[in-house]
């Protein structure tokens, strides 16, 4: 458990969205290329998500990192599973993995 | 300035024993937005391509965790974005991803 307020949302965030995705800027007006990329990538596979704009408070943008172990944004998260930054949903919607995940996982579609 | 792309590449040569390593600067391609340093100097966008065995059985994820923390000095003082390929002898060679 935490007494972090910041971590405390995240991980509501996390629980109450199948899709939620950690960024700068919103899903309209991404503030940074990585970021971006992995908006077209959700919008182009139709998916339902939910944009945290770290940049809007400073303790959701360290608390996403120390809750993902993972040091930068964007950051994916599916059915409360961490599944990666930038390089690495790039990869999965290559190779058609990214689909089946939403697939499997029952993701709704927009 | 190299300072930063030097100490990534010893301290991933020295951790990860890579079979390839492939780093370079992107910071120009950033220049002039969010993350770029305030000095609008160079080091804070990298691409790096690492082929290791260590990789071997371990998925995304776990992988770039693995040069995430390698890195963390880099990436709080300065870096701002690594953009990363991680792939074992194998994966090369066929061109294939974990």
């Amino acid at each position: 458990m935490t007494d972090n307020p910041a971590i405390t949302q995240i991980k509501a965030d996390v629980e109450a969205n199948d899709v939620v995705l950690f960024m700068k800027g919103s899903p309209m007006f991404p503030q940074c290329g990585f970021s971006a990329a992995v908006v077209q990538i959700l919008s182009q596979l139709e998916v339902k998500f939910k944009g945290v704009d770290v940049l809007a408070d400073d303790t959701v943008r360290q608390g996403v990192k120390e809750f993902s172990n993972w040091p930068t944004v964007p950051q994916l998260y599916v059915k409360g599973e961490f599944v990666g930054g930038c390089d690495i949903v790039r990869e999965m919607a290559e190779s058609g993995e990214l689909e089946d995940l939403f697939k499997d996982k029952e993701v709704a579609t927009a | 300035m190299t300072i930063y792309r030097d100490r990534i590449e010893q301290k991933l040569s020295a951790a990860l024993s890579p079979q390839t390593l492939v780093i370079e600067d992107e910071s120009h391609l950033h220049a002039g937005h969010a993350g770029a340093h305030p000095d609008g100097g160079d080091e804070t966008h990298f691409k790096v391509r690492i082929v290791s065995d260590v990789f071997e059985g371990e998925n995304r994820v776990a992988r770039q965790r693995r040069v995430y923390a390698l890195l963390s000095d880099e990436l709080n003082e300065r870096v701002h974005a690594l953009s990363l390929t991680t792939q074992t002898p194998a994966e090369s060679k066929s061109g294939a991803s974990p």
